[in-house]
Parts: C-alpha cells; structure tokens; sequence
C-alpha cells in the first residue's frame, strides 16, 4: 500500500505546467498529466476522457478501473483500427505500468469510456475522476471538459 | 440415326465444357468469387444510393460530381474515434482555406436508427460548416458502404446498448468522381493535407 499524500511538489509541478488538472490526493508516484475530455451532446451518448498516467516510482502499479459521479460506468476502453481500416473499440482491463513508463490515454487509443452519464457534460467545466489501483491507492484528478471538437488538451 | 446420336454427344460434351468454364468463371472472377480485401471503392459515377443530408435534402453519388469529395463513415454516439476525425477534418479544412469551399465534406453513418437528420443536423454544427451530415435506410447505407468497400458492424455493449465497429478511413475522390485516395485513421496529419491537394489539383486538371 502506498502512501497517501498530496505532495506539493506534484501540486507545483502540475501548476508550473500551466495544467490546470490539480491532483486531490493519491499515491505520490502516480502522476497524472493533460486530463481533457469533450463535451456531451445530450447524456445518451458515452463520454470519452484523456490523459498521461505517469509512475515515477520504483515499482509496477496497476490501474483496475475507474470512478466519477459523473457516470455509471466509468471504463477504459482501447479503440483498435485493423489492418483494412476498421475501427472497434473494448475494454482494455489492467493496465500495468512499469517503473519510469507512462501511459498515455489518447484519441485513437486508451480512452476513460464514461458510459451512462449522470450529467451533461459542459464546456468549462470539471469533473472528478478517481484512478483506481491495484494495491488500494486511488488518485482523483479534476479533468477539464473541453469543446465537442477539441483535439488534445490545449484546445 | 448414329450420327446424330454423335450429334448429340458432342453438344452435350460442348455443353458440359462451356458449363465448366461458366462455374469457373462465376467462381473466380464472376459474382460468385471472393470479394478482394481491402479493395478500393468504385467511382462516384458507379455508385447508386439515396440518402437525405443534415439539411433534408435529397442527395446521391450525382450530389458530389463536380467538385473533389471527402468522405468519411462514422456514428454520432461514437465517443473516440469520430469526433477525433471529425475534428482532424475541420482542421484541415482550416489548413486548406479558401480551397476547402471547393470542395465536398460528407459524414456518412453507419447508425441511422439512432441516426437521424435532426441529430445529424445538431452534431455537424459543431464542426466546421463545410461537413455535411447524411443518413438514409438503413439498406441503402448498405448500399454506399458497398460501394466504397467500408464495412460496419452492430456490436452490443456491457451498458446494454450498442456501438459500431466501422472503416475509420477519410476516403478523397476527384470532382470526376474517380476515386483518389484514402487517409487512414492513424496517418501523420502532416500527409493528410498534400493528399486532400492532390484530390483537389486532380479537378484543376480536369478542367483544364
């Protein structure tokens, strides 16, 4: 089990990004970075939300799944294009990262799959959501909900 | 009485021969062979479809003749793949500038029972203007996604509804209607544009 404590200088180094993705509280070696998402049309139609989870400690850690009261289901998802073009898109588990590694959850790719919204989701807003672990630990970041047509965090 | 008993075996032997090249034929390079994977999609002017654009208008392959054409499949309730295509779209648009009002920008789904034009109307309003959304039938959506060799498929989720596997491609055609080429889903964006030129001097040429 690993520590739980909002360390400042992770707090500093989100802000000095210019990042406006405070992390809450969580394991001090799991980083999270660039957290975006795009607005909803309606709530019938599942949310999609990116990011980089960085483990700058020593050791593996596993992300089991996902938590926000802005869903039901929250889930990470992988889309996956084929060799002839066609893309299809399921849920990816575990994701191990190694010591050092990150992962990045990105357009295209690993996605937070926010099945059955409670909310719409709008334009300037936040919302939280909690990075669940192998071991126990939790990290909750406020990830930024960007334009229906955003392309990556800076938008 | 013989020969024509011989008469006889010989056209049924010239039978027999001509049904075996028949069956042969059907079943190589006739309606009965295998469909080639990855087969490029048939010219505008080959293809039959009826489908109403965002707007309600009537609009078929002929819609698109005359100007160069990007055209793409995709679903409204689709979280990933089609926003992020449907804005790499609008952004190269940007990139095009003037020259992108030359051209057609069509979103095709491949869900039109959660699909319809009022929906299409709201999600391609918050894209860039030159994307038109079309729906139709569902057997003539069919129909387009023959014609350009794209597939979709209806898959159930864990929430108890459903999302589309579908072709992720950008496919470009020239304003003849011939098909150019396709940008794949996981090209360099820097290669998206000079493609969209050449689909786009394609019709400069054409008109000279």
């Amino acid at each position: 089990m690993k520590k739980y404590i909002l360390t400042s200088t992770l707090a500093a180094l989100l802000t000095l990004g210019g990042l406006s993705v405070p992390a809450l509280a969580g394991p001090e070696d799991v980083v999270v970075e660039h957290a975006w998402s795009r607005a909803s049309i309606g709530m019938n139609r599942p949310g999609a939300a990116y990011m980089t989870i960085r483990n700058t400690g020593d050791e593996p850690v596993t992300l089991i799944g996902l938590a926000t009261p802005l869903a039901m289901m929250p889930e990470i998802h992988e889309t996956k294009t084929n060799a002839e073009g066609v893309s299809s898109m399921s849920p990816a588990g575990e994701i191990a990262i190694a010591p050092g590694e990150s992962v990045a959850l990105e357009p295209g790719g690993l996605h937070a799959m926010l099945m059955r919204l409670q909310e719409l989701m709008t334009e300037g807003d936040t919302f939280p959501l909690t990075l669940l672990f192998d071991d126990g630990g939790e990290v909750t970041v406020e990830v930024p909900i960007l334009g229906i047509a955003a392309r990556g965090p800076e938008d | 009485m013989r020969r024509r008993a011989i008469l006889g075996y010989g056209a049924a032997g010239v039978g027999a021969v001509a049904l075996m090249l028949f069956v042969g034929w059907w079943q190589v390079d006739g309606p009965g062979g295998p469909e080639p994977v990855g087969q490029r999609p048939v010219a505008l002017t080959e293809m039959d479809f009826r489908l109403t654009d965002h707007e309600g208008n009537a609009v078929g392959p002929e819609t698109l003749i005359g100007r160069p054409t990007m055209a793409f499949f995709g679903f409204t309730y689709c979280p990933d793949v089609c926003p992020t295509t449907l804005s790499d779209i609008s952004e190269w648009l940007d990139d095009l500038g003037d020259e992108a009002e030359e051209m057609n920008v069509v979103f095709i789904t491949v869900d039109p029972e959660r699909d319809t034009v009022e929906t299409m109307a709201e999600y391609v309003g918050y894209f860039h203007p030159a994307i038109r959304g079309w729906t139709g039938p569902e057997e003539q959506i069919a129909r387009v996604a023959d014609s350009f060799r794209a597939t979709y498929e209806r898959v159930p989720t864990e929430s108890g509804d459903y999302t589309m596997n579908h072709s992720a491609s950008v496919f470009l055609f020239a304003a003849s209607g011939r098909f150019v080429t396709m940008i794949d889903y996981h090209e360099p964006r820097e290669f998206a544009v000079p493609k969209i030129r050449r689909a786009l001097e394609e019709e400069m040429e054409g008109a000279t």
